[in-house]
């Protein structure tokens, strides 16, 4: 036990060194713009005056060494500065369109990761046959398909066609859960399809992976049902494979939603970083980028310990 | 070559037909469409007809004119970023397998950090701070993606690396830049081939995805992802235009997938012999 601590232990310091150096990262990014911040946003016909005042301001005239220390506080306790597109505070924009996004990843995993796992385990029973054949051919095109054709076409069948879903998925704090599961339904469903197709794959490889092994051959001699040696001999044996592939997907599910966020104008975080990007409004794009990161290392680390957990293999040392 | 392409699967076959229909497409651009790039011809969002098969876009130009010059901007810079992004990749690869130590750990731990950060994000990012163009485009997208070509190479590399033929070229005083080019590279061709397949795929439906969110290939250049994003507002009118240049990126996309799977599944046969 006390090995499975140590490494824990080591991965956890892994993740949390791999954010600092992103952390870094992005505030030198910052610092490489040619000329610098404040000549950025005030342009080129700026005073020499007001360019001084406004590097004053944002503290510009202080070493990088200090501004990033103070930086990486303040984004600790949450305050990530003013945006430079209209003055308000960062965390403020920030805080209810991330909650939204997850609101989005949270109600897409909840649905997708059982659905996707059941019919992988069936495309790893019936394997071969007509329905594993159409499971796989579905889910090939799905992975070929960019996010925005899956999107357009959900659309064109469920709010042109069949007047059922909004196409634009507005929310906001006034609406009943219902009425926001109905607003989502459509960008839900087109995250859903994506991973679906991912982790379902790689639960029916993982299943077929452990039906060569010799304790299944011999569930087979005593004579076993095919369904109870999937389920009860071949299932546990897949699971960490499996809770690892479901992990990852979560992680997709957090950069995912930002061309679908797009699509569907979500109020979400996606869609400020990409309408800050283009706005070249730098403290929001580096707040909503380290959120990102953030979010994406948690959940890879997350994938790494259950494997480990799950997994007395991968508790060796090496 | 012509016995081989026999044997193809029907999959095969259709993935290869996708692909030469796009390459003619890229090519004879100029000759195949009916009217200029940017030439405004028509109605705004007329729907198909004999004088514009796919009908026209927003601002009345045609739609299958855009589309075949889209081919020719969206594949090339695909292109030179996959090549770009294979260069680095396996040279980066055969340096950390060959040299090993130091080298190979620094390396490593470089890539593992551009990997641990969303490569989507991390692009944006980049975009936000040096601005578009298409130059800074395809440096950023091939970097990010040299990452996972690295680790591959170096994967295939290391394997290469223990083997006796190199240990004798070692023996006889071949430095490491001729084993790599001599030893290591013709060796490791048919994984690499695959994953260059993959590759393509992948910074394909990347770069349509940042065309898609305006901060790829600028207008009015034609462009697969930016021509759907132009055209988003038809569909809740009940205009499928958008649908057309999505369409062209899934179409080739799957093409290119369907080719990959038999390229793999050939080379895994030719190694069971």
């Amino acid at each position: 036990m006390d090995d499975l601590k140590t490494m824990l232990t080591k991965r956890i310091a892994l993740g949390v060194a791999t954010l600092l150096v992103i952390s870094i990262l992005i505030f030198i990014g910052v610092e490489a713009l040619p000329g610098d911040l404040a000549e950025a946003v005030l342009g080129q016909s700026a005073t020499p005056e007001t360019v001084a005042a406004f590097r004053k301001e944002l503290k510009l005239d202080l070493p990088p060494v200090t501004r990033y220390f103070s930086w990486l506080q303040g984004c600790v306790q949450g305050d990530f500065g003013n945006s430079l597109a209209n003055g308000r505070a960062v965390s403020e924009l920030i805080g209810w369109r991330f909650a939204n996004s997850l609101f989005l990843a949270g109600v897409t995993a909840i649905v997708a990761v059982p659905v996707a796992i059941i019919l992988g385990i069936l495309a790893a029973l019936y394997r071969n046959t007509w329905f594993d054949r159409l499971i796989s051919i579905s889910t090939l095109s799905t992975i070929s398909f960019p996010e925005f054709f899956v999107a357009y076409i959900l659309i064109a069948l469920l709010s042109v066609q069949l007047v059922v879903f909004p196409s634009i998925s507005s929310i906001n704090e006034q609406m009943s859960l219902f009425e926001k599961l109905h607003v989502i339904f459509l960008p839900c469903l087109t995250l859903a399809l994506v991973v679906i197709a991912h982790m379902m794959r790689m639960t029916r490889a993982a299943i077929i992976n452990v039906l060569t092994s010799p304790f299944i051959e011999m569930a087979e001699l005593k004579g076993l049902k095919r369904s109870r040696i999937i389920v009860r001999h071949a299932l546990p044996n897949a699971l960490s494979p499996i809770i690892n592939v479901v992990a990852l997907n979560l992680a997709y599910l957090v950069v995912g939603v930002v061309v679908v966020e797009v699509v569907f104008v979500y109020p979400g975080l996606g869609q400020l970083l990409v309408d800050s990007v283009s706005k070249r409004d730098i403290p929001v794009v580096q707040a909503s980028g380290l959120i990102f990161a953030m979010t994406y290392v948690t959940l890879n680390l997350l994938a790494d310990v259950m494997a480990m957990v799950s997994n007395p293999k991968l508790r060796q040392p090496k | 070559m012509f016995k081989l392409l026999k044997q193809a699967p029907l999959s095969a076959r259709v993935g290869l037909f996708i692909i030469l229909l796009n390459v003619v497409a890229m090519i004879f651009a100029p000759v195949i469409a009916p009217y200029g790039e940017t030439e405004m011809v028509g109605e705004v969002w007329a729907p198909s007809s004999k004088a514009h098969w796919l009908g026209t876009d927003q601002l009345g130009r045609d739609m299958f004119t855009r589309i075949v010059y889209g081919a020719r901007n969206t594949i090339a810079i695909t292109l030179c970023v996959a090549l770009l992004s294979f260069f680095v990749g396996c040279l980066g690869g055969f340096v950390a397998a060959t040299k090993k130590g130091w080298v190979d750990q620094a390396l490593g731990r470089m890539v593992d950090i551009v990997m641990a950060f969303p490569t989507l994000i991390f692009a944006l990012m980049v975009l936000s701070i040096v601005g578009t163009s298409i130059p800074v485009l395809i440096v950023v997208i091939a970097i990010l993606d040299s990452t996972r070509v690295f680790r591959l190479t170096r994967a295939v590399a290391m394997d290469i690396e223990v083997q006796d033929f190199v240990e004798v070229a070692r023996l006889r005083g071949e430095g490491n830049w001729w084993i790599m080019r001599h030893e290591i590279l013709p060796n490791s061709l048919p994984p690499l081939v695959a994953e260059f397949g993959l590759r393509f795929c992948f910074v394909f439906l990347f770069i349509s995805a940042l065309s898609f969110l305006g901060l790829g290939l600028q207008p009015p250049m034609a462009d697969w992802g930016g021509m759907v994003r132009e055209n988003a507002g038809a569909i809740t009118f009940g205009i499928f235009t958008p649908l057309w240049p999505a369409g062209a990126i899934a179409f080739l996309t799957i093409g290119v997938n369907l080719v990959v799977d038999w390229f793999l599944h050939q080379s895994s046969q030719i190694r069971r012999q």
